[in-house]
């Protein structure tokens, strides 16, 4: 192209303002900004109240219907019925708190085991292997949950790596419940470093030197200046840690053994018992637990860490 | 901070133990997939690559593979779309229900899987099959997506917070409408967040299973559910272990993309 043809150009839209509708649709948005703010909201919100509200709305209200035992036809009657069942057999009551026990053990693991990680990389680590071992945390984040579970099914395994490290078959953990902490602890690990990590990078070093001078030793400044400005970083980690606990019933299938978990219940009742209203009861229960939880973190902040 | 050399030391400690914790498990799967014996016995006692050869004719692999490529492409792009503008609408906009709105784009990942899984099954069963519309690719994306928006517009907002409105603003005073103020100033300064974002949604639709198992229809298999389905099949066993040991080499691959296109060495946020 050459010089001449360039200017020869009739004035486009990368150059010289043009007086089309564009302009005026722009100038248009320009002077109205609840047209603007409309347009931005309104596919994604009616993708999300549609697809996603309008989905839980319709598994809370088949929550209330029941299955006609003979035909296994639905029956539309709202009835409490399901509910009901849930709230009396105590076989809900103890898969629902082994749920949450187990959900709660993994947040409480996967903490301990990342506040030292996520420490030793914000404020020990120099720069350039911090960045590192950044790259070290968020790989595994990318291969396959079930590949990782699958891991610890070989680990595991009798006579497997684990087994081998404890002295021979059978000595090991084997397949159950402590398996299946184990393995949730492991697959959300990352879920609670990056956060700590993220919160802890923000922490300004000054804060800490300002401690030491006023005389705190190390532990003393982990426990009165780290530690409560982490703790909205800790909450958001224990969403994800807590929640895809809470839901899981892969992990459970693969190396819980003989262990049920709520999601298992609701599995079993979708699939093989052909119930989904008892299984859309039966979701309610982490749905609850979930929201209460979001509810009670709101104003920490945790939120806005996502 | 000044730290004691124990408590460097016992940091660095940790850190070791935590990095074997997080990677022996995925070395003994590498290490299996050369595994010659059928069984999971340790140490392997002898060694072999035919598995790979096998797993690389497994058909049935290779078309779960090309679905969940499919059903990613189409969560990623639902996602970027949606998720962008959510977060144009959180940061630029004061408005009644900002909260709510990002409280509702959280939601399907803060809500365990196996509700957002159960709730888009039960719609479809009760609404949109009656239509005549059965689940199958569509419902999958549909589910995928739902969940994907939210990386995306953490992504975009961390960024629009970072970049503030001043170029935007010389943009207009120069001259520039909204729309050529975009394309020319907004959009290239979002590109890796967007970036970012997208291969995480990426990312997430091509693992998710649980969510998947309630939308896929019956022909419809991503590589989580074909694996998931020939997981406890014993004459199996060797191809899992050559497509996991492929799996767990390839999620390098976004980290590698991640590192060269974006500022944040996390390559962006969950």
């Amino acid at each position: 192209m050459t010089a001449l043809s360039t200017l020869d150009r009739p004035a486009g839209e990368d150059s010289i303002p043009a007086r089309g509708p564009v302009r005026r649709l722009s100038s248009w948005l320009h002077r109205h900004r609840g047209a603007r703010l409309a347009g931005l909201l309104s596919a994604p919100l009616l993708w999300l109240l549609v697809a996603y509200l309008g989905s839980l709305a319709v598994l809370f209200v088949s929550a209330l219907w029941t299955v006609n035992s003979f035909t296994g036809d639905l029956v539309r009657e709202p009835t409490f019925a399901n509910f009901r069942t849930i709230l009396t057999e105590a076989v809900y009551r103890t898969v629902t708190l082994r749920s949450l026990g187990v959900a709660a053990a993994v947040t409480v693991i996967d903490v301990l085991i990342a506040l030292p990680m996520a420490f030793f990389m914000a404020k020990v680590a120099s720069p350039r292997s911090r960045r590192l071992l950044v790259i070290a945390i968020l790989t595994p984040l990318w291969a396959s949950y079930l590949v990782k579970a699958y891991a610890w099914r070989v680990m595991l395994a009798n006579g497997g790596p684990v087994d081998w490290l404890f002295g021979g078959a059978g000595n090991g953990p084997g397949y159950g419940l402590v398996a299946t902490v184990l393995v949730l602890s492991y697959l959300w690990l990352p879920y609670m470093i990056l956060p700590i990590y993220a919160g802890l990078e923000r922490l300004p070093d000054s804060l800490l030197e300002a401690s030491a001078d006023l005389g705190a030793r190390g532990g003393r400044t982990v426990r009165s200046v780290v530690l409560p400005m982490i703790v909205p970083s800790v909450i958001a980690g224990s969403i994800f840690t807590f929640s895809l606990s809470l839901g899981d019933y892969i992990t459970v299938q693969i190396v819980g053994g003989k262990t049920q978990l709520i999601g298992n219940l609701v599995y079993a009742n979708i699939g093989a018992a052909n119930n989904l209203p008892f299984s859309a009861a039966l979701a309610t229960i982490p749905v609850l637990i979930m929201v209460g939880y979001l509810v009670a973190v709101r104003r920490s902040g945790a939120l806005e860490e996502l | 901070m000044t730290l004691s050399r124990g408590a460097r030391w016992l940091l660095r400690g940790a850190m070791a133990v935590g990095l074997a914790f997080v990677y022996v498990p995925l070395a003994i799967v590498l290490i299996n997939s050369f595994n010659a014996d059928r069984t999971f016995a340790w140490p392997p006692p002898r060694w072999t690559t035919d598995w790979w050869l096998r797993a690389w004719e497994n058909a049935g692999a290779r078309e779960a593979l090309w679905t969940s490529t499919k059903a990613g492409l189409g969560a990623t792009a639902v996602a970027l779309l949606l998720g962008t503008l959510v977060a144009f609408a959180v940061q630029r906009y004061r408005f009644f229900g900002r909260d709510a709105v990002s409280l509702l784009v959280v939601l399907p990942i803060a809500l365990p899987g196996i509700v957002t899984g159960i709730a888009l099954d039960t719609a479809f069963r009760s609404l949109i099959e009656p239509l005549g519309v059965g689940k199958g690719l569509f419902s999958v994306i549909v589910g995928h997506a739902t969940f994907c928006v939210v990386v995306v517009y953490n992504n975009v907002l961390a960024r629009l917070r970072r970049l503030g409105g001043n170029l935007e603003e010389a943009s207009a005073d120069l001259g520039a409408d909204t729309f050529q103020t975009f394309r020319y100033v907004t959009f290239p300064l979002l590109r890796s967040a967007l970036f970012a974002g997208g291969l995480l949604a990426f990312a997430l639709s091509f693992d998710e299973i649980i969510v998947t198992t309630f939308t896929a229809g019956p022909g419809v298999q991503t590589l989580p559910i074909w694996i998931f389905n020939n997981l406890f099949r014993p004459n199996q066993a060797p191809v899992i272990n050559v497509v996991a040991a492929v799996l767990i080499v390839l999620s390098i691959v976004p980290i590698y993309l991640a590192q060269r296109v974006s500022d944040t060495a996390a390559g962006g946020r969950l």
